[in-house]
């Protein structure tokens, strides 16, 4: 199908009993993109996940990949993605090269496709000096590298990562964002399912922010970020201006600049978009303030996330 | 059909794969069976009496029971390595991919028949090492894995679906654990049918081990009984058609 967004969500349901996982989801993903499914654990990412990569059927509501419907044509789908699940999903008494080898046949390669395949993904991921050790013996982050290889066998045209670095220390997620940006950049869709803000902010060209089976909010962080109110400068002033109604209005008239207020020694504006700090300090200076700090500001994702859902991503209780 | 078996040889090569790394699995089920010849054939022959058993030879009498035996313990652990695969999630990775959704169950079966195959074949061998000869010749030895396999397919087929069915690995292993004993007790692996008490006697003939051990240890002490051969083929066949039915309900639940 010509022109066919890669996914296509239409007020999905899925319920187990009568507790409903996914309550109503519509979201379309566009091919090309690095999109984000951020939540809470039981928000419902991971049952959408799951219907994505046809492992549930949807109580009802319809969900196309690349045009396939997830339900009747599960097997074109499957042929389409790549899906690499969370970290323990390995074989512990296999090597790298027996799990890619596995994964060649499961998508009916021919062996000499295989080999060279197996050989790219190997050097894609940088294990090619240990594929011959069980992956029991090796550390979180290489055997995501694994499971990420096994995923791009097939050459699909979207990977699908379930908490791509859950329990990854800060240089193999680092090393897993790199691979994922460069599978990105060779055109492909790459889907997402993380708790962790900060990797959907640095990660991700969309979000979609999902609590209790449904869409909360949908845009790039920045816009997300923004629809906040957008970016904060602080200007701490070395004394009181002698006319902060004049230095205020000369703040506001500047491009980019929304609501400005001046007390005492600190002047405080809301951006209604990216504006010149330059102007900012020239004014200052023009009204005699003379400065002493600039504090530029912009609202978290997770205050973003707060202000849609109402509460935290993780309760981070020692209970 | 060659996309089928190239997804399901490269399934059941994995379990080859699994099992040649768990070094002390394997060395353990194939030395068990040949302990229970050694030791328990050994310790036993002198207490049972030829009359009991209609024969003078224990060791001769029991290889049919180690042979069922080993069948049951292979055939019941036919599903714990798909119950390992859905706790780790590498079973959702299986199911992710484009393969017929009966492969993996496929794998299984032929994975089990396989080393039942091989299991039997060590027995007899540790046994013919111990001068026990099948009367019947190879021609039995055929037979007697023929219905080996039989009965491991409708073992394995119980265990596949007690493996979706149960929550926990630990649930499966004590269920396991609890019927396979009385399972051999009450059957004639160690002593005839013909001397328990009746109420025993009683169960020990519903029990498809008894079955399967009396023609197999016809073909090893007797020769060929045929209508007794025939009978339990036949009804190794419903027993297997029986389980598989039974199971395929809870398996396409779970991987359909």
């Amino acid at each position: 199908m010509a022109g066919s967004a890669a996914i296509e969500i239409s007020r999905l349901v899925k319920r187990f009993g009568s507790n409903s996982a996914v309550d109503g989801l519509d979201l379309t993903v566009e091919p090309g993109e690095m999109f984000g499914l951020l939540g809470p654990n039981g928000a419902g990412k991971t049952t959408t996940f799951k219907i994505l990569t046809t492992l549930l059927r949807p109580t009802s509501g319809t969900v196309k990949v690349f045009g396939h419907d997830v339900v009747a044509e599960a097997d074109a789908v499957r042929q389409v993605i790549g899906y690499v699940p969370q970290e323990r999903a390995v074989d512990r008494l296999l090597t790298a090269r027996e799990h890619l080898e596995l994964f060649a046949n499961l998508y009916h390669l021919p062996a000499a496709t295989a080999s060279s395949r197996i050989e790219e993904a190997l050097r894609l991921v940088n294990l090619a000096d240990r594929i011959n050790e069980p992956v029991g013996k090796f550390s979180g982050g290489m055997k995501k590298r694994v499971e990420i290889a096994c995923g791009l066998l097939h050459e699909p045209s979207m990977l699908f990562l379930d908490e791509p670095t859950l329990g990854l220390d800060v240089q193999s997620r680092s090393q897993v964002w790199d691979h994922l940006r460069q599978l990105k950049q060779r055109g492909m869709t790459v889907v997402i399912n993380s708790n962790y803000l900060d990797e959907a902010d640095q990660l991700c060209d969309r979000l979609a922010i999902i609590d209790r089976g449904r869409l909360r909010a949908l845009g790039s962080p920045q816009e997300l970020k923004r629809s906040l109110g957008g970016d904060i400068v602080t200007v701490t002033l070395e004394k009181a201006v002698a006319q902060p109604q004049q230095l205020r209005q000369a703040l506001q008239a500047i491009n980019g600049v929304g609501e400005v207020s001046v007390d005492e020694t600190v002047a405080r504006l809301a951006l209604s978009r990216e504006a010149g700090l330059n102007a900012i300090v020239e004014q200052v200076q023009r009204a005699g303030g003379g400065l002493r700090a600039v504090h530029y500001t912009h609202p978290t994702l997770e205050e973003v996330f707060i202000h849609y859902t109402g509460h935290k991503i993780r309760e981070e209780q020692i209970q | 059909m060659s996309r089928y078996w190239q997804e399901t040889g490269a399934l059941t090569h994995r379990w080859f794969r699994r099992m040649m790394r768990e070094r002390m699995t394997l060395i353990f089920g194939l030395f068990q069976p040949m302990l229970w010849l050694l030791l328990f054939g050994n310790s036993f022959k002198n207490v049972a009496s030829s009359q009991a058993i209609g024969t003078d030879n224990y060791i001769a009498f029991m290889t049919a029971g180690v042979v069922v035996m080993t069948v049951l313990n292979s055939g019941f652990a036919g599903g714990v390595d798909l119950i390992f695969d859905r706790e780790t999630g590498f079973l959702d990775r299986l199911l992710a991919s484009p393969i017929a959704r009966s492969s993996i169950i496929v794998s299984r079966f032929l994975f089990v028949t396989v080393l039942s195959a091989l299991q039997i074949l060590v027995i007899l061998g540790t046994a013919l090492a111990m001068h026990v000869v099948p009367v019947t010749g190879l021609a039995g030895v055929a037979a007697i894995l023929l219905v080996g396999v039989l009965l491991g397919v409708g073992l394995t087929a119980l265990s596949l679906g007690l493996a979706f069915k149960i929550s926990s690995h630990s649930g499966f292993f004590s269920l396991v654990g609890f019927i396979t004993l009385p399972l051999i007790f009450v059957s004639s692996a160690l002593v005839s049918v013909e001397h328990m008490p009746v109420w025993l006697k009683v169960i020990a003939i519903l029990n498809p081990m008894t079955w399967t051990i009396d023609a197999v240890r016809s073909l090893i002490l007797n020769g060929w009984l045929w209508s007794r051969l025939v009978i339990v083929v036949a009804a190794l066949i419903v027993f297997d058609i029986g389980c598989v039915t039974l199971s395929s309900r809870v398996l396409r639940k779970a991987v359909g």
